[in-house]
């Protein structure tokens, strides 16, 4: 998957449960949480989706390094096989 | 045409609880001669709480399909009838639980029908919704409203994409959806420009839509704080081994199997309720009535403002991860507009969860005809004295709202302090 294609899995990912978000929207390297508005069932949800797409489970000693756009944009490329 | 008799019954617009007067009708999920059996799916209706799945309580045949979608209909219209096919069926649809009642307020707002419904005196929900169907003069029962076509057939749609389908008068039916099973996203539906966003009869049928559910809230928390003599008491109740215990066990847990504390706090509220039945029910007709079961109901904000409060069933019966499950199951329908009919109309009890974001504590008001709601504040780091040290530790402020017509204070302490023992002890949910 080439970064653009995982760019657009994440968005996809994020839409699933924020319809309204745009990726203008959103500061690439703040927390996505606050900048969606997401709650903790809307996070793992975006988790969930994010595996079903990628197939990378993230689980919640990865938090830390997937909680920016950014940086879960450079986690599936890491990671994704 | 047939009436209801011991062999026909009627499927009529629900009431969905507080202060629902119509519905729309958005898709049959069956037609006529298609047998269905108790809790099928049937239909979607669109209402103050979205989309909402509506269910069958008859086992048979589908004998008439009376309206067609897409129409708003009052509740307690005749939707359909349902031919039942054996005795015993019978039997079970005259002895119908409790969500029968949501299927009975025809009664008293529709003269023209002859129906029996042996469980008036005990459905919950029914003083509620029938003091709250007359004071709707609005409801004109002889001439359903019809309205656009938009958003009509068997297409996935979260409730916000048919709101701007309709607004923009879109063809849900003509777009290919980019979702999971082909569901049409927001991104899917073509721009279009300001000219074709006419004000339509469609979008103040929507608007008010919107405005309903504003309404539904402010005419069932009205009625809570007119009738209900609430009153209040908080607990700050140590978290520290829940949260540990909740570490440990998802290290490594896939996020579909991830637990969140939620699943802990409504396990151990149904834990508690067992042995304090008395914060569980119903205060109906001057008295008390205790639920049989423990369905607690989650109040669920939505993105595009209000809440829809679904029940999750019998949690006293589930695993922690099969509670974690349903609440997942339910926010994501609650979300989408796929709640169950019953699922909106059973709770027993309520619990709101003001999450990491939200604030210290919660002082909820109860949803009639319930006597108890519970509100859990957000976890704070906070050092406590521990044999004369202080010690690091995670509290959260646990906030009972009870009906001091059924419940006294005394009752209520014991009920947070058992919840919070309960609490300490997380590997035994």
């Amino acid at each position: 998957m080439k970064n653009h294609e995982i760019k657009a899995v994440l968005l996809t990912a994020i839409q699933e449960i924020a319809p309204e978000i745009a990726l203008e929207d959103i500061d690439l390297d703040e927390d996505l949480r606050d900048e969606c508005d997401l709650d903790s069932m809307d996070f793992l949800n975006y988790l969930i989706e994010i595996k079903k797409l990628t197939g990378v489970k993230i689980t919640e000693k990865d938090y830390p390094k997937v909680n920016t756009f950014k940086k879960m944009l450079a986690h599936l490329e890491q990671n994704i096989a | 045409m047939d009436r209801e008799n011991d062999n026909v019954k009627e499927i009529v617009m629900p009431s969905l609880g507080a202060d629902m007067a119509e519905g729309m009708l958005v898709e049959w999920l069956v037609k006529r001669g298609d047998s269905v059996k108790r809790g099928d799916i049937i239909a979607v209706i669109e209402t103050q709480k979205g989309a909402i799945d509506m269910e069958v309580y008859y086992t048979g045949v589908i004998s008439e399909i009376l309206h067609e979608p897409v129409v708003t209909l009052p509740v307690g219209t005749v939707m359909a009838r349902v031919e039942l096919t054996e005795a015993s069926d019978r039997e079970v649809a005259a002895t119908a639980a409790p969500q029968m009642d949501t299927t009975v307020p025809e009664i008293d707002t529709a003269p023209q029908m002859d129906t029996t419904v042996p469980e008036i005196d005990t459905a919950p929900q029914m003083d509620i919704t029938v003091s709250e169907i007359n004071t709707a003069p609005q409801i004109d029962t002889t001439s359903p409203q019809v309205v656009t076509a938009a958003g009509r057939g068997s297409v996935i749609a979260s409730p916000i994409v048919r709101k701007v389908a309709l607004e923009k008068r879109l063809d849900l039916t003509s777009i290919k959806g980019s979702g999971p099973l082909g569901a049409i996203l927001l991104r899917d539906l073509p721009e279009t420009t300001k000219e074709m966003r006419v004000s339509t009869s469609a979008s103040k049928q929507l608007s008010g839509v919107t405005k309903s559910m504003r309404g539904a809230i402010a005419a069932a928390m009205t009625k809570s704080k007119n009738e209900i003599p609430h009153f209040y008491q908080s607990l700050d109740i140590e978290l520290s081994n829940a949260l540990a215990w909740l570490k440990k066990t998802n290290e490594d847990r896939s996020p579909e199997l991830h637990i969140l504390l939620l699943a802990l706090l409504l396990k151990a509220v149904a834990k508690t309720l067992t042995k304090y039945p008395d914060l569980n029910g119903f205060y109906q007709a001057n008295q008390f009535v205790h639920a049989e079961e423990i369905h607690i109901g989650n109040v669920i904000s939505l993105r595009q403002g209000g809440l829809v409060v679904p029940a999750i069933h019998h949690v006293d019966k589930l695993s922690v991860d099969e509670t974690m499950q349903a609440i997942r199951d339910i926010s994501a329908r609650g979300r989408n507009g796929h709640l169950r009919s019953s699922e909106l109309t059973d709770a027993s009890i309520t619990i709101t969860n003001m999450g990491e974001r939200g604030t210290d504590s919660v002082f909820a008001v109860i949803y009639p005809p319930q006597v108890a709601i519970i509100g859990f504040g957000k976890i704070r780091k906070t050092p406590q004295l521990v044999d004369g040290e202080l010690v690091n530790s995670e509290v959260m402020s646990v906030c009972l709202s009870a009906d001091h017509r059924v419940i006294d204070g005394m009752l209520g302490a014991k009920f947070l302090n058992a919840l919070s023992k309960q609490l300490q002890k997380p590997e035994l949910l």
